[in-house]
């Protein structure tokens, strides 16, 4: 084991835990020395989050054992986790948007104090730790960095021993990612131990002393991050050599997208108003519109999508105003869409995939005649999208539901792509998608813009928009910024265009840098 | 201790051995009511399902089960269109009560004339009746985001004052000598819904009720009216990102379930029932509920379900009759087949596991 000393915290030993059809963890040992920021890296589907729910106390293994400093560690719910020291900051966010700050984090405690010294204590906690965060303000004004402060906050206040940060870095800008590196190099001085789940391999590199890659509920491979190469960490990650997406250069072809001072207002009450926003994509072009979750990009989806609708010329397509279409409408025109949330918005759960490719695919690929639906032509084209996107399935019966996130991201991918469309529009489409799969989605996409299509990806996945985008813009708070070529942009310039520290003040971002320098300089000495 | 696991896939098996269970479930559990009731269970149970279709007087019950089952099959069917996308037409009374009175208007305002078209006429009243009842809740619901439950609900209250003034007022018969009640539409010939085949019950209400069950098939299998429908009930932003507006699927669900009671309505009050009383309603509406969900919102199990629950009105009238059970108890009888359809349909969707206490 790599750097962790004879000052164990946590050692895990031989846990195994099946779910009926599947081993999420076999045979897992790893240890973490106090004060250590430790990574937990692996696909999506390795086994990450069942191992660290076995050790907050929320599943139990089936066999195996785990150790507290030298005590035997079983805990049966989070409760007797929490008392152990143990507290875990998740990836989605269990706050009330309608309650406020301390009242958050005092639904969260075991036994929460009074209101008002409450308060006085998120107030210090959060100053001592680079987090500032008004105890008073309601959590649905609040971005989505400063959301994670509270959750951050809540833990902290535990005293914790052990802190869990699931996949933390999802919802921050590159300036936001600094400051909370900040605090967790702070907490690990003052000796408390991390355990850091990702598959960002840069952050790990930056970051974690240790690292224990998983790989289909196995301990593949353990590590020091900083020794290796990111490209190294994802082969032991994935368990084969990658290949990066091809491209070919193209001259742009002719305006296929055209967005206009579009404003729309958000349909729900925390959402985000989109404010005079417009580009243009051109045929062969992909667009790439970065930002962090929660500045416009579900409503400018909805508004590109025809679900929400507008002045007709605020999007034109193929120089014809579609801004006031429906969805069906938009999509006999040429423009299609792949929404984020698989489940529910972009397929319908418990409908088959051959009903699931009905529901984009009817007007395009005349799977109706005089409003009769033509089973037999929406089964082959479930077919054929199962065939050409790779879909792993029992057959075009199964309902959407028992797929895999990945697999169903390719059909809702390939279902759009194989409609020959002349503009197609996704909204995270690799969000939960294991990389293989996320690389053949992206290679799609590439391939549908030489095709002769205009692409525009939104993604809250920086690298994922430097890969395939030739041109990058950024959505912050509704307003979206006017749109660079991604050849030469650089990770600072990027994290200024989506709004640099969001909401927080910048004499913080200096102190942090300044903690941030000061480590690595002394990690390097 | 048991657990609920939802299934991957729907079991195929539970879909359509719930039915079937609830049944069996509910005879045993309205068995043991009756028992304590002091009647045999035994006896009670068959004197409902048994003697209305072999027993001594079922050359005359087999005709009436169709005469009920009519017009519950004709309503549920609507109705089931409309709770598959979500939308909660629980004033199927109501919009029933307005058909029957726009019908017999429009037939007791030509009376006496004698002509074929005057019956078809009332028909497409009675259709326009239940549906403009039908869609003040739509509209408030489309324009105010009303909850169309609620709406629809108390307006069956506004229809049934509307009846009695009708029966008592402006419907009333001019030769009753005072009575309440409208003139009797078996000897208005021009505009009455006669028996089609003598004993069978079968009167065009009953024709209707079985069109309509197959074109309702075949709009949800076949048609992408169809696939909306149930799209926007199982997933609505899916719905809506296929194309589907809601409220246009609020007026069309709401609408034809609307008209669908109206018309049963019409011929109920032409046919079965004769004229229009204060109380010729008997809560059909109220009963197609039940019915859809005990058909499993499906048209062809709406069918057998319509003609399950006619089954145990009539046995149940012969039990409280032969059997002097207090109706009450026939209606608790009734609720148990919906209580333990809704409690068997978990099975479905999800399974049940056994585990050892402590472990999850």
């Amino acid at each position: 084991m790599s750097g962790e000393g004879s000052d164990v915290l946590l050692s895990v030993e031989g846990i195994s835990k099946t779910y009926p059809g599947v081993k999420a963890n076999e045979d897992v040992s790893f240890a973490i020395g106090a004060g250590r920021v430790h990574a937990l890296l692996g696909e999506n589907g390795a086994g990450k989050s069942t191992l660290v729910k076995m050790i907050y106390g929320l599943v139990r293994p089936d066999a195996g054992r785990m150790r507290m400093r030298g005590q035997d560690f079983a805990p049966q719910a989070p409760r007797e986790a929490r008392a152990a020291g143990v507290a875990m900051v998740f990836q989605h966010f269990s706050l009330f948007e309608a309650l406020n700050v301390a009242e958050n984090v005092a639904l969260g405690m075991d036994d929460p104090p009074p209101m008002r010294e409450l308060a006085a204590r998120i107030r210090a906690v959060s100053e001592g730790y680079g987090l500032p965060l008004d105890p008073g303000r309601l959590v649905g004004d609040l971005s989505a960095g400063e959301r994670q402060r509270v959750e951050i906050i809540r833990c902290l206040l535990q005293d914790p021993k052990l802190l869990i940060m699931d996949e933390p870095t999802s919802v921050l800008t590159p300036q936001e990612v600094q400051i909370l590196f900040g605090t967790l190099r702070q907490l690990a001085g003052e000796g408390t131990s991390i355990l850091y789940i990702s598959h960002k391999l840069e952050e790990i590199r930056s970051l974690c002393d240790g690292a224990t890659i998983l790989r289909r509920g196995r301990v593949v491979a353990s590590c020091t991050p900083r020794e290796k190469t990111a490209r190294e960490l994802a082969e032991m990650m994935v368990g084969a050599t990658l290949n990066a997406p091809a491209r070919k250069a193209k001259a742009p072809g002719p305006l296929r997208l055209a967005v206009r001072g579009l404003d729309a207002a958000s349909p729900s009450a925390f959402g985000t108003a989109l404010k005079d926003v417009s580009f243009e994509v051109r045929q062969g072009e992909i667009l790439g519109i970065g930002g962090v979750a929660g500045n416009g990009q579900d409503e400018l989806m909805l508004a590109l999508s025809g679900e929400l609708r507008g002045r007709p010329d605020s999007v034109m397509l193929n120089g014809a105003p579609v801004g006031d279409l429906g969805p069906d409408a938009r999509r006999r025109a040429g423009l299609v869409t792949g929404p984020e949330e698989r489940l529910g918005h972009a397929a319908c759960p418990d409908m088959s995939l051959t009903e699931n490719a009905l529901l984009t695919g009817a007007t395009r690929k005349g799977l109706t005649r005089r409003g009769f639906v033509d089973w037999r032509a929406a089964e082959s084209f479930a077919q054929e999208i199962i065939r050409t996107f790779d879909v792993r399935t029992p057959g075009t019966r199964t309902a959407a539901r028992a797929l895999s996130g990945g697999n169903l991201q390719k059909f809702v991918i390939g279902r759009e792509i194989l409609q020959a469309p002349d503009v197609i529009v996704v909204n995270q489409p690799t969000w939960g998608v294991d990389a293989a799969a996320a690389a053949f989605i992206r290679q799609a996409l590439l391939d549908r813009a030489a095709a002769g299509a205009a692409v525009v990806v939104i993604s809250q996945d920086i690298d994922e928009l430097l890969e395939v985008a030739d041109r990058f813009a950024a959505l912050n708070e509704g307003r979206l910024t006017a749109p660079v070529p991604t050849e030469g942009l650089t990770l600072d310039r990027i994290g200024m265009m989506l709004g640099g520290a969001h909401g927080m003040h910048s004499a913080d971002v200096h102190h942090t840098h300044e903690i941030v320098q000061s480590e690595a300089g002394h990690a390097g000495t | 201790m048991l657990a609920l696991e939802k299934r991957p896939n729907p079991s195929r098996f539970w879909l359509y051995a719930t039915p079937v269970v609830a049944v069996a479930l509910t005879m045993v559990a309205g068995g043991v009511m009756f028992a304590i009731l002091g009647k045999n269970p035994f006896e009670v149970v068959r004197t409902i399902f048994w003697v209305p279709l072999f027993g001594e007087f079922a050359w005359y019950l087999r005709g009436q089960l169709l005469v009920k089952a009519g017009p519950l099959i004709l309503i549920a069917v609507g109705l089931s269109l409309g709770f598959r996308a979500g939308i909660w037409n629980i004033g199927a009374e109501g919009q029933y009560i307005m058909g029957a009175i726009f019908g017999a208007a429009v037939g007791l305002a030509v009376f006496p004339t004698e002509n074929r078209l005057i019956f078809p006429v009332m028909i497409l009243a009675g259709l326009f009746g239940g549906w403009i009842w039908a869609m003040i809740p739509a509209i408030l619901k489309t324009r105010f985001n009303t909850n169309e439950i609620l709406v629809s609900l108390m307006l069956v209250y506004v229809a049934q004052t509307i009846l009695a003034m009708a029966s008592t007022n402006f419907l009333r018969n001019p030769e009753g000598s005072g009575f309440p009640g409208s003139r009797n539409f078996s000897s208005y010939p021009a505009a009455s819904n006669p028996e089609l085949i003598a004993g069978t019950g079968i009167h065009w209400g009953v024709v209707t009720a079985v069109f309509v069950v197959v074109a309702a098939h075949v709009l949800l299998q076949r048609h992408l009216l169809g696939f909306q429908i149930k799209l926007a009930g199982q997933a609505p932003r899916a719905a809506r990102f296929h194309g589907v507006s809601p409220n246009r699927l609020v007026v069309l669900c709401m609408g034809v379930s609307g008209a669908l009671a109206g018309v049963a309505g019409l011929f109920e009050v032409t046919g079965p029932a004769g004229q229009i009383s204060i109380d010729f309603n008997v809560g059909y509406g109220f009963t197609a509920i039940i019915v859809a969900f005990l058909g499993r919102l499906n048209p062809v199990g709406i069918l057998f379900a319509g003609l399950l629950m006619a089954l145990t009105y009539i046995g149940g009238e012969m039990a409280a009759t032969n059997l002097g059970l207090p109706s009450a108890a026939i209606q608790a009888f009734q609720g148990m087949l919906l209580f333990f359809l809704l409690a068997v349909d978990v099975m479905t969707n999800y399974r049940i596991r056994f585990a050892a206490m402590g472990a999850r």
